[in-house]
């Protein structure tokens, strides 16, 4: 975890026998600096898809194949999700090397993906080299203007001998704080020319100081206003993941038996089979957890953002609650939403300190009202077996990995939900999903990255017929590469959350969102070289599964499922979250 | 309440750094009237000076995500405390005859500004002040006919100390 700045300049010491020292103070080609940097920040797996101006990086990385294993994808999109599906998954920052042009515009989604649920990346983008730019030269693109918005910081390397300054700031920059990506665009003759080589050991920006320590007088308040609530409920954010706080937090909560929801991003963050935890919050959140924020006294958010998906219509968001924002970025806290109790700080740092002063607190009238809400309000589904219920198929995955090793990622829309919905997750970074951009296409390849940095693991993509063509390709990586991740195909024949949509808001006028049932997912996985698996009927999920799970390598199974199954409940977009839908017969 | 806020913001002088802020503050949607940037005593930092209005949440918001810029050093909000703020200010007036022109360098003198251009039938006029200042003599000239106005933008600093109180017209002359 690299959330401090101490325990940057640790992770960076790493494996320093790997160094070449006889570099310092030598010439050296900017390629050699490269990768040699890349060591020295502890990469030993990346993605990355050549092209005319990187070629002498990927040459030099060629030389060094021992020590960095360099992974090809099939898309650089692809590319950029196995790394954020890497980073999510180990808490290490994820390394992307692609070409200019089109290598860099196509890495945008990827890059928006990863900044948006803060997972920590640097992405390398070829440029053409210094002397052609501006000139609309082959395959030059602005990659640092394109990607402005979406990026925590970018760099362009101007001499060879700025890359190691250069690259130890941009992995810091990405590792710490509210984790980001950083670009670094690499002219091409920047990567041919020679310079003196010197690495620096501290890395000191002066406009960059992430705060992680809070104020010791807020978390007195915070601790206060827990003593004094009746009501208290605590709505667990991503942040909590990425500061490494979940045991800090399962501490807290032993405690002062406070309830607990965490956002689709933190599904793990607290264990999922713990009484006390309420499910996922939001549109399409349990019950019980929208309800807990209409009732409390006292919220308090943590590492969370009060995105527009969890809190429904912001008006008549927790309406009689004060609210609690711990938060490492001071620019989230009152983004959205009034704040009572601010504090800014690293969620493991404020938790430890919480945890110091806060009164211990017996369960109470609350905890009664939400543990009966949790029983008679949990997700449901129709219990038939006519056809195959999408639920059911994550009920039996959940059912038939709990024991293992897993982890789960998902594409997004319906089967995303469902996945967040009935696979209860007990530890963090084995939860792997696009929550804040929400990017089809994204939990294929982010599979590949946790399986990569996972081997052992049984690494499993819950995904819809509509999200998995979106990168389908990357069969080709799994297959050449043997890497064993399964693919859980939701079958419907739609885009699923669209017509849904369509279905309560259009009068089920299903524009576009039909996929026509084709192809036929098991064929297409055979034709890549993978094992493909189908199940028509209800009968068929468990045994496919079976087989599925057991084969060592890569697998899709494709689960033709009710067509026109709805995610419940549902808040309507615009209406507050105590006015959620459920299924007429539920 | 929505307020005039002068936010002075000391940034890394190096390239993209303008882009950065530029594209932040249009992707927030914040408002912004002037902005503007010029080296400083410390030739590897530029001083920005923004102003913009907007309610306390929306100024916070404007603070704290400037502050998240990695090249953002310092970010001031001059407003709360005592400062100096000074725009320059040129303005093109159409001359239609001599009665109007001693008039125009008569307004000109009252407001201590210059005239920089003169041809036959125009006068160009420099003033330097602050927001009261320059809208007082812009008001003063548009019956008379203004062809053209470029303004540089509020620059602003800090004062060292809480000046004692002074008296109306030197807070104007200083």
């Amino acid at each position: 975890m690299t959330t401090t700045t101490s325990a940057h300049s640790i992770e960076s010491a790493g494996d320093r026998s790997r160094w070449r020292r006889d570099m310092e103070g030598k010439e050296c080609t900017g390629a050699e600096m490269f990768v040699e940097c890349l060591v020295r920040e502890g990469v030993d797996l990346m993605f990355g898809y050549p092209g005319g101006v990187v070629l002498k990086l990927f040459d030099e990385l060629y030389k060094r194949r021992t020590e960095i294993r360099v992974v090809l994808p099939r898309h650089e999109q692809a590319g950029g999700h196995a790394v954020d599906g890497y980073a999510k998954a180990t808490g290490r920052v994820g390394t992307l090397l692609v070409t200019s042009g089109p290598g860099a515009t196509n890495t945008v989604t990827a890059i928006a993906t990863a900044q948006m649920d803060s997972t920590p990346m640097v992405v390398f983008t070829g440029q053409v080299s210094l002397d052609m730019l501006g000139s609309d030269a082959f395959q030059e693109t602005d990659a640092i203007g394109i990607t402005r918005p979406i990026v925590k910081h970018s760099y362009m390397i101007e001499r060879p001998e700025d890359i190691p300054q250069i690259i130890r700031e941009a992995y810091y920059i990405a590792g710490t704080g509210r984790p980001g990506v950083v670009l670094v665009d690499v002219p091409k003759d920047v990567t041919m020319l020679k310079g003196v080589f010197h690495w620096p050991e501290a890395v000191n920006i002066r406009g960059y100081k992430p705060s992680t320590e809070g104020h010791p007088k807020s978390i007195q308040r915070l601790a206060d206003a827990i003593a004094e609530s009746e009501r208290p409920y605590l709505y667990v954010g991503g942040g909590v993941i990425i500061a490494g706080a979940h045991g800090d937090l399962a501490e807290l909560v032993q405690k002062t038996n406070i309830p607990v929801t965490t956002t689709l991003t933190a599904l793990g963050a607290f264990p999922g089979t713990h009484p006390l935890f309420m499910g996922m919050p939001g549109m399409h959140g349990s019950k019980v957890a929208n309800i807990a924020f209409q009732e409390s006294d006292l919220v308090i958010a943590i590492g969370a953002r009060f995105d527009d998906r969890v809190t429904g219509r912001l008006s008549g968001f927790a309406p009689k609650a004060k609210i609690a924002h711990v938060d490492v970025d001071p620019s989230s806290i009152k983004k959205n939403f009034k704040v009572d109790y601010p504090v800014v700080g690293d969620a493991r740092w404020v938790l430890q300190e919480l945890n110091k002063v806060v009164k211990p607190r017996e369960p109470n009238g609350w905890n009664a009202m939400l543990a009966e809400m949790k029983r008679t309000h949990w997700f449901k589904y129709r219990q038939d077996t006519e056809v195959i219920h999408p639920q059911y198929v994550v009920q039996k995955i959940y059912e038939m990995t709990k024991d293992r090793e897993t982890i789960i990622a998902s594409e997004v829309g319906q089967a995303q939900m469902w996945a967040a919905q009935y696979y209860l997750f007990d530890q963090p970074r084995h939860w792997l999903t696009s929550g804040g951009l929400g990017t089809m296409g994204y939990g294929f390849p982010a599979a590949i990255g946790a399986q990569l940095a996972f081997p052992d693991s049984l690494v499993i993509d819950i995904a819809g017929d509509g999200s998995i063509q979106m990168n389908i390709q990357e069969l080709a990586t799994v297959v050449q590469q043997n890497i064993p991740v399964k693919v859980a195909i939701l079958n419907n024949g739609y885009l699923g959350m669209v017509r849904q949509w369509q279905e309560f808001f259009y009068e089920r006028r299903y524009s576009s969102s039909c996929t026509g049932n084709v192809p036929d997912f098991a064929k297409v996985a055979e034709a890549y070289g993978a094992k493909g698996l189908t199940a028509r009927t209800y009968d068929e999920v468990v045994p496919v599964l079976k087989e599925g799970l057991a084969y060592p390598g890569p697998t899709f199974m494709n689960f033709l499922v009710n067509p026109e199954e709805n995610v419940y409940p549902m808040v309507p977009a615009g209406a507050a979250l105590h006015e959620m839908k459920d299924e007429d017969w539920a | 309440m929505n307020r005039r806020h002068i936010i002075s913001v000391l940034v890394e002088n190096h390239f993209g750094v303008l882009a950065r802020i530029a594209s932040l503050i249009a992707g927030r949607g914040f408002n912004i009237d002037s902005l503007t940037v010029g080296e400083t005593e410390d030739p590897t930092l530029s001083r920005m000076t923004i102003v913009t209005h907007g309610d306390e949440r929306i100024i916070e918001q404007i603070t704290k995500q400037l502050n998240r810029l990695i090249d953002v050093v310092k970010v001031t909000d001059l407003t709360e405390m005592a400062h100096v703020e000074r725009e320059l200010v040129l303005i093109k007036v159409a001359v239609a005859n001599a009665e109007m022109r001693s008039e125009i360098i008569q307004i000109t003198d009252v407001f201590r500004a210059r005239v920089v251009d003169i041809s036959a039938n125009t006068l160009t006029i420099e003033v330097t002040g602050d927001q009261e200042k320059v809208r007082a003599i812009t008001e003063l000239l548009e019956p008379i006919g203004i062809k053209e106005i470029a303004r540089t933008g509020v620059v602003s600093l800090g004062r060292e100390r809480v000046p004692v109180r002074r008296t109306a017209s030197e807070t104007k002359a200083a």
